[in-house]
């Protein structure tokens, strides 16, 4: 018997997902945002929805998302994905469509679209990457930047008292009547990763049930915003921010 | 007795060396190099081969799916 293990199929565990694409991705080393991109075309293609997958890309640093994930894309105004999203489920009642936003696309310049297409309860899944910065831009305050987070633009820290308070999106469209599913979840353990697959799951399943609009925000990190190592920026994330955005199901029926 | 031995293989030019699957590995198995790819990053390799069960721990947390790992029951 072989005291090595064997290279061949029949072994295989764990690989690249065939859906995500050769390329490699822009993303800062440990970013959440290509462990999300993972879990995005491992549900897909284990839902065997291929082909009858069309994602919504934002601006931000997942503004290529298109570029890693093979399947069908449109490219969104900054903002503007749960808008576009809505036109295209719409138009395509049959086809599984998500949105993929950052919380500077989601919950600053596209709070309104967010709201509304929540509100409306349009059939698509919207996946929401919360890294309480901007990353793309340099690192500025985003609504969802911590209290006494330090920024490009609030170096001495976020003040509430001139910037306001952490907005908690996830929250506040759970109370909506059109979303019947809003979870937080996150990427900084295996653990969290298999769990979070499951939520993702859960809410294209929900989509092409017709059940209304499922909302998964990913509490994430942006290590080159935070100034961290990747591996510190995970360590920070728990300390940090879960006590703002605790994990778990906020709302499911 | 029967064992279950794992390994990985890494792609050594994908990885970025973020060192999420070093500290993601429950038996101390990987590890940076101190050499650097194409790029011009520390890439993620086995430093500890023997110690692999083959948990795809690592791999799942992978940004950059650079792990493949294999899994074999051994005589
Ligand atoms: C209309 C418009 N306003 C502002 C910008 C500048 N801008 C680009 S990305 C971005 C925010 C990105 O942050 P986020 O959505 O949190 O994504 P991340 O990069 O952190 O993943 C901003 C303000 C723009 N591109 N277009
Ligand atoms: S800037 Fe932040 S969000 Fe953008 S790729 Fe780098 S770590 Fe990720
Ligand atoms: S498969 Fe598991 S034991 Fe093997 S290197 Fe990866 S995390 Fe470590």
């Amino acid at each position: 018997m072989a005291a090595e293990v064997e290279i061949k199929e029949e072994n295989l565990v764990y690989g690249k997902n065939r859906l995500i694409k050769d390329n490699i991705m822009h993303y800062c080393p440990g970013c959440s945002h290509g462990t999300i991109h993972k879990l995005v075309a491992e549900v897909i293609d284990e839902m065997g929805l291929e082909g009858e997958c069309i994602g919504v890309s934002p601006v931000g640093c997942s503004v290529f998302a298109y570029n890693y994930i093979d399947i069908d894309w449109a490219e969104a105004a900054h903002g503007r994905a749960c808008a576009v999203a809505t036109g295209i489920k719409r138009m395509y009642p049959n086809k599984m469509v998500f949105t993929y936003q950052g919380d500077g696309d989601l919950a600053a310049i596209g709070t309104g679209e967010t709201i509304h297409a929540c509100n409306r309860g349009e059939n698509i899944v919207v996946i929401y990457v919360n890294n309480a910065i901007y990353g793309m831009t340099g690192g500025q305050m985003s609504p969802t930047t911590l209290v006494g987070m330090k920024t490009a633009t609030t170096p001495y820290g976020r003040d509430p008292r001139l910037h306001g308070y952490p907005y908690k999106v996830a929250d506040m469209v759970a109370h909506l009547e059109g979303v019947c599913y809003v979870t937080r979840q996150s990427v900084h353990t295996p653990a969290n990763v298999r769990k979070a697959k499951k939520a993702l799951r859960k809410a294209f399943e929900n989509a092409m049930a017709g059940k209304g609009l499922s909302l998964v925000e990913f509490v994430a990190t942006c290590n080159s915003g935070w100034k961290l190592s990747p591996v510190a920026a995970n360590q920070w994330l728990e300390e940090n921010m879960f006590p703002s955005y605790p994990l778990g199901d906020i709302k499911d029926i | 007795m029967a064992k279950i031995k794992g390994t990985v293989i890494v792609d050594k030019e994908r990885c970025k060396g973020c060192e999420v699957c070093v500290v993601s590995c429950p038996c101390q198995v990987l590890k940076l190099s101190s050499e650097v790819n194409g790029k011009g990053y520390h890439f993620s390799y086995m430093e500890n081969p023997e110690a692999c069960t083959g948990c795809a721990s690592c791999a799942i947390i992978c940004p950059d799916s650079c792990i493949t790992v294999y899994r074999q029951k051994m005589a």
